[in-house]
């Protein structure tokens, strides 16, 4: 509940309601870290999933949850390493995934060249935060106006094309952006070795996809994201295990899960299609309840992201003018 | 002295089984007299007579294409835990002992189709937290009440009460009850499904020892079936299935029973049934 709170407030901009929110809430946050497979642990919480990578190289983060649960996320990925936080990859702009960039940002250090930390003082300070540039945009607020968040906290390691790979911690890690999907920065990232996907809201198993509109997402930028996934991912024995993907929120999930998932996304998408296609008004596709035999799972009592609000995401996207 | 006349005395009363209970492991053959018709031809699509689903279900099943089952992703899925032994399920059921202190740590199950592999564990651990992946066989703890085992399985991937698209979702409760009658053994499956049923939906399958078994390997590969552009989920749209009346016209069911619905569990429901108009059976 706390949560659906949260992300509400974060879809409609209110990024203050976030913070005040979050910060009565931090001392009751309990974080859970669970270790995926290989060099990957996810830990879990309040706030977005976290995605944490660990070597000898140092320690490499997906997303850094609510602002007001930084310490207490940097004391678990201490639990787990004591090496060097060296990166921050954020999968998107919303608070509850970028709201610990500062903190992060301030813990770690990012690899300079041998005499670069010399000549230049600060160049080794703080973490690299990597993020698809449309993060950067949209956190640092246009020229003018002030932005909620801190500039430490802005991704400093931009990219604006189609994928950026690293090799850290002994394993290739590539970071993807599909474009247009939850919201139009977004990034999966696939830690090959380990074999894990840390997807950001592209996937997430507590509620129907959210299609942030007002930051330029897309249902079909969303199928084709989870499509992509479907395409990397590769099962284990009996369509089970193998590759593993770290949602948004919600549990670590297999190639199965997110083919159930994108099943049922499809079968929404074409229900409501069908009835733009038919010229039918909003209501009155509402009112059909294309997202009937899915409610119960994804869309229950008090969840962030309501079926009444997907079907509207979806049919605004449907039915704009191209 | 007195230790050393306890211990083979305490030796003894170990070594006896626990009072009532009865080993479940060997070599079980499927007895499909029950529910023959439902369980190896297949039921008909929209038939869900006799299951306690909801509004939703019917929803799930009435847009189910059987078709989804040639994508390459759908081919290789075992049967859930709770579907499984239903058949055709040769089921191998062998212990796990820790071998110091000879304690039972776990039942394991091995089934024919798709060879899934199923763990009980005996130990008294808990089951785990919701971030954990769910898998095809779930998290399965047992205890005996008695000579019946009782097993409650949870964290199970989306999986179906029936193979035309009736579901059940991964927040389901699974509760069964092994029972061994010298060498027949009856599994009772309760599950519980806060998303797609209004009752508990409650069935019997049961198995016939026979240690001369040797159940055969299953491996599967799955293959491009059809060729679609990427991202192509077959299924029917609300209203537009032409099958979901075939059971009805078949076998001469009523379309409202043939609906499903707790009520149609039981056997008052017969009467009800009687007050429907007619339905007169397809031609062949």
């Amino acid at each position: 509940m706390k949560k659906s709170f949260l992300v509400i407030a974060a879809l409609a901009g209110g990024f203050s309601l976030v913070k005040s929110h979050a910060q009565q809430n931090a001392a009751s946050v309990e974080l859970h870290t669970f270790h995926v497979q290989g060099n990957v642990y996810m830990i879990a919480g309040d706030g977005g999933n976290v995605s944490v990578q660990i070597g000898n190289d140092g320690v490499l983060m997906v997303d850094s949850g609510l602002t007001p649960n930084a310490d207490k996320l940097l004391a678990e990925v201490r639990k787990l390493s004591k090496g060097t936080i060296r990166y921050l990859i954020n999968t998107h702009v919303h608070p509850d995934h970028v709201g610990g960039n500062e903190k992060v940002f301030l813990a770690g250090s990012t690899i300079t060249g041998g005499n670069v930390t010399g000549d230049i003082g600060d160049a080794g300070t703080g973490a690299a935060i990597i993020a698809h540039e449309g993060v950067l945009n949209r956190m640092s607020a246009p020229t003018g106006k002030e932005s909620a968040f801190p500039p430490k906290a802005w991704p400093n390691d931009t990219y604006f094309t189609k994928e950026k790979k690293l090799f850290f911690n002994g394993e290739a890690v590539q970071i993807m952006h599909p474009p247009a999907a939850h919201t139009d920065g977004d990034s999966m990232v696939f830690f090959r070795k380990s074999d894990v996907i840390s997807a950001g809201d592209l996937y997430v198993t507590t509620s129907y996809p959210i299609v942030d509109l007002q930051r330029g997402g897309n249902i079909q930028g969303i199928l084709d994201a989870i499509n992509r996934m479907i395409d990397i991912m590769v099962p284990a024995e009996k369509q089970e295990a193998g590759t593993y993907v770290i949602p948004g929120h919600g549990r670590v999930a297999d190639q199965a899960d997110v083919v159930e998932y994108r099943d049922m996304v499809t079968i929404i998408r074409d229900r409501i299609a069908d009835g733009v296609k038919k010229g039918q008004t909003l209501e009155q596709v509402k009112a059909a309840k294309p997202t009937l035999d899915y409610d119960g799972v994804y869309s229950k009592p008090g969840s962030f992201w309501s079926a009444d609000q997907f079907i509207e995401a979806v049919y605004k996207n449907l039915s704009a003018k191209k | 002295m007195k230790h050393f006349l306890i211990l083979p005395v305490l030796a003894l009363a170990l070594g006896l089984p626990a009072l009532a209970q009865k080993d479940i492991a060997g070599e079980w053959d499927n007895r499909f007299d029950e529910d023959f018709l439902e369980r190896i031809p297949g039921p008909d699509i929209g038939d869900y007579l006799g299951l306690p689903i909801n509004e939703a279900a019917r929803r799930h099943a009435d847009s189910w294409d059987a078709s989804l089952l040639t994508l390459p992703e759908h081919q290789c899925k075992p049967h859930p835990s709770d579907y499984g032994i239903r058949g055709p399920a040769q089921m191998r059921v062998w212990k796990e002992v820790d071998l110091a202190a000879q304690t039972l740590i776990a039942y394991h199950t091995h089934i024919f189709w798709q060879a899934p592999e199923r763990v009980i564990w005996m130990d008294g651990r808990p089951h785990p937290p919701d971030y954990v992946p769910h898998t095809w066989q779930g998290f399965s703890t047992g205890k005996w009440e008695g000579d019946v085992l009782t097993v409650t399985t949870t964290h199970l991937k989306t999986g179906w009460i029936r193979r035309n698209g009736t579901p059940r979702s991964e927040d389901a409760v699974v509760i069964e009850h092994w029972v061994r009658h010298g060498k027949y053994l009856t599994v009772a499956t309760i599950v519980n499904d806060p998303v797609y049923l209004t009752e508990p939906f409650i069935r019997t399958t049961d198995f016939v020892n026979n240690p001369d078994q040797q159940i055969p390997a299953y491996p599967c590969e799955a293959v491009v079936e059809v060729e679609r552009p990427q991202g192509v989920v077959p299924h029917h749209l609300p209203g537009t299935n032409p099958f979901l009346a075939e059971f009805s016209q078949r076998f001469g069911v009523p379309e409202q029973a043939a609906r499903g619905g707790a009520e149609t569990m039981y056997p008052e429901y017969r009467i009800k049934m009687k007050t429907f108009p007619a339905v007169s059976k397809a031609a062949k």
